[in-house]
């Protein structure tokens, strides 16, 4: 029988690249997608703390958009949307 | 707290991508306590869902160093990640200070990881354990845990014509954290309008020694509601006193949350599938069972935190 390696000979296991899921793209999951209108926006990030999918894009303390690349269409952002009048700032849409 | 917005110009450390479901609340709960560190920041999960989409090969969701193990030892994994780093630190290999978090699901904490997160606790590492208790082994296809609801539908103990679900109620994990005497256990729930878990978190990461947080985490998949509902299923639960908030430091414990009127337990059940043979009248004797123990447990709960 072979002498067993120490733990400095072991061969290293595996070590991947942190934050690589952002090439991979689930938008195409959706069935409903979520419609941004920015003038109702009041810019209290609600959206973007509860958003599964970190898809709400923000720039220096406001929402700039969403991203549809990653976003799967669950629909939280909609409905946690405080906004009233004149409607929500984010709704839902059938996608085609 | 720092406000969302400030909140929202930090990095995020949990990036898209991931094949978690849509309206998933254990991202939620990981991106929330991610945010709410104010340090470098190390990963541990149990295996669960939040491991199993995040880290599909060769692809990683995690902006931040993340290490995955087995099921039953994240907390363990943990300990030796903490030992290596302070080891380091005394030989002034590393000087940054660093928050050490795992993640765990309710089945890798409640039963598999139990023993090590014990351990973990008993031994005083300086880390934070976070369950994200979504009530059954979500991943691998809904199976019963110990942490699954009174008269839930699980694939393991299925509503039929034998029985109505699981007849069991769920072991209280958190009051067995409590009791390990530690500096910081927590009982949260996504959704809640003040922010509840990421301020838990915050306070969780500037006590020294060993922390937990039990988070209670509605499943769309498991407990079969709409995608959109995550966050309402869990103020529900708050509201109804299924899942009270409450935080215990140093040994006093102290209510975080009472709801101004408190929900019959049918509001958060019956807007989920997985309730849905208790609207039988001949299951009518269950929900009051169900709201019977859930009243007591409450009331237990107020004695507790000196609240009457």
């Amino acid at each position: 029988m072979s002498k067993k390696l120490g733990w400095k000979e072991l061969p290293f296991g595996d070590s991947i690249k942190a934050g690589t899921a952002e090439q991979f793209e689930t938008g195409d999951w959706r069935s409903l997608k979520p419609i941004w209108y920015a003038d109702r926006c009041i810019h209290c990030m609600r959206c973007w703390i509860n958003c599964p999918d970190s898809s709400i894009e923000v720039k220096d303390g406001k929402m700039t958009g969403i991203d549809l690349k990653h976003c799967k269409g669950c629909g939280i952002c909609a409905f946690e949307c405080p906004v009233k009048k004149p409607g929500k700032a984010i709704t839902m849409e059938a996608e085609r | 707290m720092a406000t969302l917005k400030d909140l929202s110009k930090k990095k995020e450390l949990l990036t898209g991508g991931h094949r978690a479901c849509a309206g998933c609340g254990a991202t939620i709960v990981a991106r929330q306590v991610m945010l709410a560190s104010d340090k470098p920041i190390v990963v541990v999960a149990a295996t669960g869902c939040l491991e199993v989409t995040t880290t599909i090969f060769p692809y990683s969701a995690w902006n931040v160093p993340f290490l995955h193990n087995a099921f039953e030892n994240a907390a363990a994994t943990l300990s030796g990640v903490t030992a290596a780093y302070e080891a380091l630190k005394k030989k002034g290999k590393i000087k940054d200070d660093i928050n050490f978090v795992a993640f765990g699901g309710d089945g890798g904490t409640y039963d598999i990881g139990l023993q090590s997160l014990s351990g973990a606790m008993e031994r005083g590492h300086n880390l934070l354990y976070v369950c994200y208790n979504n009530q059954a082994y979500m991943n691998t296809g809904v199976q019963r845990s110990s942490a699954t609801a009174r008269a839930a539908h699980t694939t393991t103990e299925p509503a039929g014509k034998v029985k109505p679900g699981k007849d069991r109620f769920p072991k209280d994990l958190t009051g067995i954290m409590a009791a390990h005497n530690i500096p910081y256990v927590g009982q949260s729930v996504i959704g809640m309008v003040n922010n509840d878990l990421i301020k838990k978190a915050e306070k969780a990461f500037s006590i020294n020694g060993p922390k937990f947080l039990n988070v209670f985490q509605p499943c769309r998949l498991g407990w079969a509601y709409k995608p959109e509902e995550t966050l309402e299923l869990g103020r529900l639960a708050a509201d109804t006193c299924i899942w009270p908030l409450y935080e215990v430091v140093d040994g006093v414990w102290k209510l975080t949350y009472k709801p101004r009127e408190k929900k019959p337990v049918t509001d958060f059940m019956f807007k989920q599938e997985r309730f849905r043979h208790l609207k039988k009248p001949e299951n009518k004797h269950i929900i009051d069972e169900i709201q019977n123990e859930v009243d007591r447990r409450w009331e237990e709960l107020r004695k507790r935190c000196g609240d009457m």
